[in-house]
């Protein structure tokens, strides 16, 4: 490879790979992020290699890997380039059709084609509802970017920002654009990125730093994961326009060391971003240096925290440390720090190139741009999300996520992670924007969004997060440490039915305490999610105290199923499925759950056929007296005469 | 160095500049609670006793004062009331934890906890870090350090270290405020061990 060393080399580089590159030539794209991965989407990559060479199609087809395209309920995706027809849920056996028909006969397969709600086969990716509504700017080129090949982000249009700031800007202006599109941080303070910049390059004290947070752990978010993974560039850009602002020569990564594949892709990117001479000494011949270090996280949550972070960078365990001067001034080795994380740096390229004024005109009053969610739940689209701020959390739950699956009732959206709080139905209007969502008591956190339907106990969820969280507190606070702790276990005793009179204020007067003592982030809105499921669902928990009853039929020591002896017709359906052999009965006897030992399953429930529905879940009440042993069942047809 | 008055409890104050707003306090005889805090050692801010209201202009923060740095005209509350329903619940939580540490049941008999507001789960060290930090920092030797995360975290002496100091040293026994750290490894039985003096006191205690 050959190094970029001046103004025009970068536009040069980028006609040189395009006129390299046959347009109309096929080229196969196989989505490699870790949902399709998952679905085993390394296979289907192998099949298309085998049946191409196996067709004799190698001159004739390109094969490429790309990151995550965000439609994760789908994979794998397979993408056929130039006619751009999008192949969703694509297993390896369907490759041979695919490569026959389409590569070779230019026909499509249509039962692979996305199927919209009238039954219209729908043939780009783009066109797709799910995707339709979005408006993915940061997140949209990671469905045309090979992650391990420079190449193909320089041809997008790579590198330019970097080149306009340095060749066309002062430091001082790139802050200035920063400031007035008022980027706020995507890693949930919501704090402005441009004061912060400048916060840390007017501080005192050599070498500045600038970091990159990638330790995403919230439960159920992949968002700064899948940019890692499937456009690693956007981010180094990104911080090396950061650093050119800021005056720092030395960066950060610290990243998950549960994220291998982001890991991998990095270390491919910063190898040969040094390559090009895009990192390193000397930078496009500016004169400017900078380089990144790739710092593996050990696995704890609370090194998303910026002072814990910092310790772990400097070779320390990840706690937080006491920072009334704040991390911006005094940071890693107590000199300035500038911490973002992966979506906030990877937006900064977009801003230089398309200026301030374009992305302030995106979003809200108080919230600019676009944000990245990642949609998980009791949803029938489940995956990676990128609207406006101000889109409504009914646009996202509904038009894009496509509604709650099995006809089911939304109950409420929880967003930010364990720091945030559910939302109910009645702010399903509420518009996304970092402070709307924390008067409603959540917060925007790092994108996290998971929805619940009516089968969700709000106590049990509270209890999850605090399992979580009590698990992921470093220990060192006491109202941190012990306040969870003891929160926890009311939880506890709350869903084994044993909540006593006075837990529910008990939990908020810890829960303030909590919020208020605490020595970092982690403590100080870890009572969220008790806060707001007892703010708005305080008679699930007053249920579960005062009358030993569930309300969503969650909470096993509160439920108990029951075999109605009018309405089962003796097919041995549950007695033959049950795993702890608890049910008694035989054919056309009436079935009886032993509720000693019955371990409350639900295998029953599900088996039973739907035209006798006569397993129930009982919850608050007792269950009624079994009939005798060995009562025949009334028939069905018998009743009626 | 330049001197400055802040206003604690509605006292005019003088510190200096670097002082935190808790040696400020000491200095002029005003008492905050404190627990992981000792004179001679970094500030760690980790048991929370210590926290004060402050105010400025219309807003007021609770913050750790042992290592909050005291400002010019900074006002300090250090018994308002959201302090005191703090400090109280967290000598609750604590003394769940270790109901027989003489410091925390004086700290709670003036706070007027109620013992009974949690299911006592005794462990008896109350991780304030004075023995880990006492051998990091003044000793540098490393000998005890934390272990675990969360509910999970303990102190412990690693061995390969602890085999080689510890019988020359012994003086996070007497710094140790619950007095386990020395029961719990049973020194004073070791021949020849003579109980060591207080680093910071100068006393046996």
């Amino acid at each position: 490879m050959t190094r970029l060393n001046s103004s025009a080399s970068v536009e040069k580089k980028r006609q040189e790979i395009l006129n390299s590159k046959d347009q109309k030539k096929l080229y196969v794209t196989i989505c490699s992020g870790t949902a399709c991965h998952a679905s085993r989407s390394d296979e289907v990559f192998q099949a298309f290699v085998d049946e191409i060479e196996r067709k004799g199609l190698r001159e004739k087809v390109d094969i490429g890997r790309t990151g995550c395209h965000g439609f994760c309920e789908r994979g794998t995706i397979v993408n056929v380039f130039p006619k751009d027809i999008c192949y969703l849920q694509v297993k390896a056996e369907d490759v041979p059709e695919i490569v026959s028909k389409t590569l070779i006969e230019n026909e499509i397969v249509e039962r692979l084609l996305y199927e919209d709600s009238n039954g219209q086969k729908i043939i780009h990716e783009n066109d797709i509802p799910f995707y339709k509504r979005q408006n993915r700017t940061v997140f949209g080129n990671n469905r045309l970017i090979d992650p391990q090949n420079i190449d193909s982000y320089i041809a997008l249009g790579g590198y330019t920002a970097l080149t306009k700031v340095l060749f066309e800007m002062t430091p001082e202006q790139v802050l200035e654009e920063v400031k007035k599109a008022n980027l706020r941080g995507r890693g949930g303070g919501g704090f402005p990125a441009g004061i912060k910049w400048e916060t840390t390059r007017n501080a005192p004290g050599e070498p500045k730093y600038v970091i990159v947070n990638a330790d995403e752990g919230d439960p159920g978010a992949y968002m700064d994961r899948s940019l890692l993974e499937g456009n690693p560039h956007s981010v180094l850009e990104g911080l090396t326009i950061g650093a050119y602002a800021i005056g720092s020569h030395q960066g950060f990564i610290y990243v998950r060391q549960e994220y291998p594949i982001a890991v991998e892709n990095l270390l491919v990117a910063l190898e040969q971003a040094r390559e090009y001479g895009l990192l390193g000494k000397n930078i496009l011949g500016s004169g400017f240096d900078f380089d990144v270090k790739v710092h593996r996280g050990a696995g704890a949550f609370v090194s998303g925290e910026s002072s814990a972070l910092m310790t772990a960078i400097e070779g320390k365990a990840g706690e937080p440390r006491p920072k009334y001067i704040r991390t911006a001034v005094s940071g890693i080795w107590e000199k300035p720090s500038n911490l973002n994380n992966v979506e906030t740096w990877a937006t900064v390229p977009l801003i230089i190139n398309k200026g301030a004024e374009w992305f302030s005109n995106i979003g809200t009053k108080g919230s600019k741009g676009t944000k990245i969610f990642s949609l998980v739940g009791k949803v029938n689209n489940t995956g990676l999300v990128e609207v406006p701020m101000g889109t409504t959390l009914r646009q996202v739950v509904y038009d894009i996520g496509g509604g709650i699956p099995k006809g089911k009732k939304f109950k409420a959206v929880q967003t930010g992670g364990p720091s945030g709080g559910v939302i109910p139905e009645e702010f399903l209007d509420l518009s996304i924007d970092f402070d709307e969502l924390s008067n409603v008591g959540s917060m925007m956190g790092s994108g996290g969004m998971v929805v619940m339907d009516e089968d969700t106990c709000m106590v049990d969820t509270a209890r999850y997060f605090l399992d979580f969280l009590a698990g992921e507190s470093c220990g060192k606070c006491v109202p941190c440490r012990e306040g969870i702790y003891q929160m926890l276990k009311i939880l506890n005793r709350i869903c084994q039915g044993e909540g006593r009179e006075g837990d529910i204020e008990l939990l908020e007067e810890i829960s303030e305490v909590v919020k208020d003592f605490s020595l970092c982030a982690l403590g100080r809105t870890a009572p969220n999610p008790v806060l707001s499921t007892i703010k708005y669902f305080r008679n699930e928990y007053e249920a579960h105290i005062y009358e030993k009853r569930c309300p969503a039929g969650v909470c096993k020591a509160l439920i108990s199923y029951y075999i109605d002896p009018e309405k089962c017709q003796g097919c041995t359906a549950c007695l033959r499925n049950c795993p702890t052999g608890a049910i008694t009965g035989g054919k056309g006897l009436v079935h009886i759950i032993d509720q000693e030992k019955c371990v409350k399953c639900g295998t029953c429930l599900e088996v039973c056929p739907p035209r006798f529905s006569a397993v129930t879940k009982l919850s608050g009440v007792s269950v009624p007296e079994p009939v005798p042993q060995g009562t025949k069942v009334i028939r069905k047809g018998d009743r009626k005469k | 160095m330049s001197e400055f008055s802040l206003i604690i409890n509605g006292q005019k104050v003088k510190a200096r500049e670097g002082m935190t707003i808790l040696e400020a306090a000491r200095g002029a005889g005003i008492e905050i609670p404190t627990l992981c805090y000792q004179e001679g050692l970094a500030p760690f801010g980790a048991c929370r006793l210590c926290t004060v209201e402050i105010v400025k202009g219309q807003r007021s923060r609770l913050v750790a004062s042992c290592v909050y740095p005291a400002e010019e005209g900074l006002v300090v509350k250090t018994e308002s009331e959201r302090v005191v329903k703090g400090r109280k619940l967290i000598l609750e939580l604590l003394l769940a934890r270790a109901p027989n540490v003489q410091v925390l049941r004086e700290y709670g008999m003036k706070y007027g906890v109620d013992l009974m507001k949690f299911d006592p789960e005794p462990t008896s060290c109350i991780l304030c870090g004075l023995c880990v930090r006492y051998c990091a920092e003044e000793k540098k030797k490393n000998a005890i350090g934390f272990i675990g995360r969360g509910t999970e975290r303990a102190v412990m002496f690693f061995p390969e270290i602890a085999s080689e100091e510890c019988p020359k040293c012994g003086e996070c026994f007497a710094i140790c405020p619950t007095g386990v750290l020395p029961s719990n490894y049973a020194i004073n039985r070791v021949p020849h061990f003579t109980w060591p003096v207080n680093p910071f006191s100068g006393t046996y205690k």
